[in-house]
Parts: structure tokens; C-alpha cells; sequence
């Protein structure tokens, strides 16, 4: 079946008001054009989830649509902080953010369970420290074959999950290389997927390389092609982090004024990603594309 | 940067180093972005060839061409033996105890290496909100010995974390052993200043100071009554090759140094 779509038609068809979502990502992958069109959309008291929010969640916060954060690292990776979640959680912020948060592995390990069908999963953590007690949804459970007490963590279902590959063909199977993050187990764990790829490739191309194919059509529900969907962060073999944009964006958040005037400029200001890519300074993009690294191919024969 | 005859490293440098010392040959090491990261490069560009790198975003047996700006930089997956995914790193390489050597930094750390990257101040009504734990707290778990990097000072070395986001060797009076904890804890504090090990009761002593240095000035630099070793010994510092590699190949552009 034919899933394709614009990323206005697959946020609207998907996102509501008060969803629980995942734009999933570990520094790679980021889907920055899902974001925005979130904002854009103006989506109000959603859930966000992710191991790592950055820079797309603070912007999120910061235009109103998130009302919880669920996570494990909050930051600017190598930079800094991630100034609307903190103006938002410290003391005297008079528009609270709810925080729900584990270590990596505490989430990763909710995704697993939500993935598999089980309602928590066990790990061998949270010993002595105060991540347990600062978070009720962190209990044990005695293990049946050893007797010895384990950390759980309930299963975590997401109402929708948004996952940018490398390529995808029209049906939603989504091929991925470089830094996985926990898109597998995202997609699998959510109750709906939509897949964003630089390149919508015919199905016979998939089904040549099949172990690359990290997320099958099965699960997903739109299929959204946005070439240079994540800048400024990167997707391996296409093009590089746009570091310079992360060491500004220290300077831009800081400020309300500066950050509001971002997002109107970026992000409001603009139809859709195209209109987001026009408005970057000229030549960036040919400063960021990947120089090719091919690998060699492998024999599927029998 | 030229090097001066004569010129003298800085404390990123030194401390840079230092952390270096503590790798050996073939160690299985899980990277952190900055300080350990150099580290763990230096140490792979001169006595340990054979550092075996794990980077939590996944890429195993690493050898990054260039610096990584962010612990998910794509240069790591460039030449890597395995990527894998997140799932896999905190299961099947953290969790079943194969890394044999973790590095941790942090806001505060106190006189059990106990470290605080959550808030400062009170949970529920913080008065800095900071990252969090990512996975520190489970590498605090389970690497089999941690090095902990950290400048010294009162605010950051602290009588008691206001949070503890990963353990050191006692919580609450309970010590790993009693709380059936698998890694071996902090066995260094790498400081601007010097290194502190640990004694047998799981407690940070000054060890080593590094040239010019007294341990005077590190007791000021500290918020605890901290014990020194009647052995002190000078903290080896980087020659002006060691300067030349960090300076012009490891870290060209001074993002860490």
C-alpha cells in the first residue's frame, strides 16, 4: 500500500493534542521537519519522549506544546543546556514542566518491554542512587530462579512514534546505517510509526539488501519523503551535523527574545521544510554533505 | 599551537594525561565525550594501540578519524568494527560486564564518588536543572573499575551530592558489596590539582599532586576534611611530544583543551 505523504498530511493524520510521541534520534537522525511542523501545527499538551531530548524538544517546549518530558539526558550535546526546559523546570517557573525521568538504559529498557509485548523489563540497576526514589514508576522485582531483587521499569507505548531513515520505499520499509538509537524499539514499542527518508527507493532495492531494513511496513501508517529532514543534525553518508548551529544556538536560547525570533523566522515563518531549507545561508548545505564511503556488497545468493 | 620549549601543559592537559596513565594496552574502555574521549585517543596514539573503544551511541571499536564534537558524532561509525544498537550497548556489552574501564565526570561528586549530574538543590524544586544521567549511572554500576575526571573546587567537591545520580562506593552508609552492585566503583578522581584513590573503607585519599601543587591548595579546593596519603607522589605531567600530539592532532581546534 501506498503510505506517502506530505509531513503536514502524516503530523495531522497522526499527532492530536495531548499525544504521547517520540521523535527518536541519538544525535543522528534527529527529525527536525517533523518538529516543526508540530509547532506549526500548534499541538498543544503533548508527551514527549526520548532518551536524549535536544535541541527540536527544547523547541517544542518553548513554543507551548509539551505540558511532560519523559527522558534521560536533557542537554546541547557537547555544548551546553537546553535553556526553555530549564526556564520551565527550576525553581520559580511559574509554567511547570513535568519531568518523568531514568537513566538511558531505564528507558531504553520501557521501550524494550513495550516492543515485546511484556509490561516491564527487568534490569540489574538502580542501586544506592536517587533516581529510584525520585521516580515511583521504578520498582523490583524478585527474581524467580535466583531469589535476587531486580529493578523494573513498566512497558512504554507511545500513541505515535517518528523514525527518519536513509531510505524507505512507499510502503514504510525503512532501511538504516550508522548510529541505530533506539528506533527498532521506538517503532515497535509505539502504537502508530511514521517514517520520514532522504530517499523513497523502489521496493526490489529494499528487498535486496533485507538486513538493513530496520522497521517493516507492517508497523507503519505514513511514509514521508524530506530530504535534509534533520539538519542541523545528520544522517550518516548524507550529510554531517551542522555543528556551528548547535555552538549558536547557546547564544540564541538564551534569550527568550532571540529564541522567539528563531522560531518565528524557522519555524513559523515558513510553509514547510523546503521553505526552511531556502532561508539556511547559501552553500551550507554543500558544506554539510557526507563524502561517500561505500561499502562493499555481500552475496543474499542461495 | 607551537610548542615552547619549556612550555607548560594546562590543567585540561595534564588531567588529559593523567587519565591516559590509568588505560593499558587492549582495556575495554566506554568513552565519554571531552576530557576522556582525548584520553582514551592519546592513549590509543601512544602505549595502548590496542584500547578497544565503545561510545554509548553504539559504535564499537572506534577510531575516530577526527575529534567527535558529541558522543554520536558520524565519524564514529566511519572504520568501526561494530555499530549496534542502544539496546545492546547497556545489555549485551554494559550489563553483561564486558567494559572493563568507564569514565565519568560530573556537577558535584563527594568523598564516596558518588556523583550529582541531575540538580542542584532539592528534586522537586531544583535550583539548576542539569542533564541528568544518560547512562552514567548504569556505567557507575557496572564498568569494572571507573575513573572519575573532575576540576576541583568547594562547590564541586562536596560533603554530600544533593542528588546521587551514579554511585561510588558508599550510599547512605550501605557500601556496593551490601547493595550487590557488579563493578569495582571509582577507583580515580583526576583532578586539575591531583588524583585521589580510594582506601579500603571505599573513601577518596590524595594520592598524587601534580608539580608545584600542595596539599594545602587541594584542601582548600575541597569540601570535605580529605585524607592524604603519608605516600604522595607527583603526578606524572605530558612532555612536549605528548603536547605536540593533543595540541595539533588530537584536538586541533581546542574544543576540549
Amino acid at each position: 500500500m501506498n503510505k506517502l505523504c506530505s509531513m503536514k498530511e502524516a503530523i495531522s493524520a497522526s499527532v492530536k493534542n495531548g499525544s504521547s510521541l517520540v521523535i527518536d534520534g541519538f544525535t543522528h537522525l534527529i527529525c527536525f521537519a517533523a518538529g516543526h511542523e508540530i509547532i506549526r501545527q500548534r499541538l498543544r499538551g503533548l508527551t514527549a519522549i526520548r532518551l536524549t531530548p535536544d535541541l527540536v524538544y527544547d523547541q517544542l517546549i518553548e513554543a507551548g506544546c509539551v505540558n511532560k518530558l519523559v527522558f534521560s539526558w536533557a542537554g546541547n550535546p557537547g555544548v551546553g543546556s537546553l535553556h526553555a526546559l530549564r526556564r520551565r523546570s527550576e525553581a520559580g517557573s511559574s509554567e511547570r514542566l513535568e519531568l518523568e525521568e531514568y537513566s538511558h538504559f531505564g528507558l531504553l529498557a520501557r521501550l524494550l518491554a513495550g516492543s515485546a509485548g511484556l509490561p516491564f523489563w527487568p534490569l540489574n540497576n538502580y542501586f544506592g542512587g536517587d533516581i529510584a526514589q525520585a521516580n515511583p514508576a521504578i520498582k523490583t522485582v524478585q527474581c524467580p530462579y535466583t531469589g535476587r531483587e531486580l529493578a523494573t521499569v513498566p512497558a512504554l507505548h507511545p500513541d505515535v512514534a517518528i523514525l527518519h531513515c536513509q531510505r524507505a520505499d512507499k510502503e514504510g520499509n525503512a532501511q538504516v546505517w550508522g548510529l541505530l538509537g533506539s528506533q527498532k524499539e521506538v517503532a515497535f514499542a509505539a502504537k502508530r510509526v511514521i517514517v520520514v527518508a532522504e530517499q523513497i527507493v523502489p521496493t526490489e532495492l529494499i528487498r535486496k539488501d533485507p538486513n538493513r531494513t530496520l522497521v517493516p511496513s507492517i508497523i507503519v501508517s505514513h511514509v514521508v519523503h524530506e530530504p535534509w529532514g534533520c539538519h542541523p543534525s545528520f544522517v550518516q553518508g548524507f550529510y554531517d551535523r551542522d555543528n556551528d548551529f548547535y555552538v549558536k544556538w547557546e547564544d540564541i536560547s538564551r534569550q527568550p527574545e532571540t529564541y522567539q525570533a528563531y522560531l518565528e523566522e524557522f519555524v513559523y515563518g515558513v510553509e514547510d521544510r523546503r521553505g526552511y531549507l531556502a532561508r539556511l545561508e547559501s552553500g551550507l548545505l554543500d558544506k554539510l554533505r557526507a563524502k561517500a564511503r561505500m561499502c562493499e556488497g555481500v552475496d543474499y545468493g542461495y | 599551537m607551537a610548542i615552547e620549549p619549556g612550555q607548560d601543559a594546562s590543567a585540561s592537559e595534564r588531567m588529559t594525561y593523567r587519565a591516559a596513565q590509568e588505560l593499558q594496552d587492549g582495556n575495554v574502555v566506554f568513552v565519554g565525550i571531552g576530557l576522556p574521549n582525548l584520553a582514551c585517543n592519546l592513549a590509543r596514539a601512544t602505549h595502548a594501540p590496542g584500547l578497544f573503544m565503545i561510545y554509548e551511541s553504539g559504535a564499537v571499536g572506534a577510531i575516530p578519524e577526527r575529534l567527535p564534537v558529541s558522543i554520536g558524532d558520524p565519524s564514529l561509525v566511519t572504520d568501526s568494527l561494530a555499530v549496534v544498537s542502544q539496546a545492546d550497548i547497556f545489555q549485551c556489552l554494559l550489563q553483561r560486564g564486558l567494559i572493563e574501564v568507564g569514565f565519568l565526570g560530573g556537577a558535584q561528586v563527594d568523598r564516596w564518588g558518588n556523583i550529582n549530574t541531575t540538580v542542584i538543590g532539592s528534586y522537586a524544586n531544583p535550583k539548576v536543572r542539569l542533564p541528568g544521567s544518560g547512562g552514567a549511572c548504569e556505567i557507575a554500576v557496572h564498568a569494572r573499575r571507573l575513573l572519575i575526571i573532575m576540576r576541583m573546587s568547594k562547590r564541586t567537591f562536596v560533603e554530600k551530592c544533593d542528588f546521587i545520580t551514579s554511585p561510588g562506593h558508599r550510599m547512605n552508609g550501605k557500601s556496593r558489596e551490601e547493595l550487590g552492585m557488579p563493578g569495582g566503583g571509582p577507583t580515580r578522581i583526576i583532578t586539575d590539582l591531583g588524583v585521589l584513590s580510594f582506601d579500603a573503607t571505599g573513601e577518596a585519599v590524595l594520592t598524587e599532586v601534580y608539580a608545584g601543587v600542595t596539599p594545602a591548595q587541594v584542601q582548600a579546593a575541597c569540601g570535605w576534611p580529605l585524607k592524604t596519603s603519608n605516600a604522595l607522589t607527583t603526578s606524572a605531567s605530558p612532555d612536549a611530544s605528548v603536547l605536540r600530539l593533543l595540541r595539533e592532532k588530537l584536538d586541533p581546534k581546542h574544543l576540549y583543551l
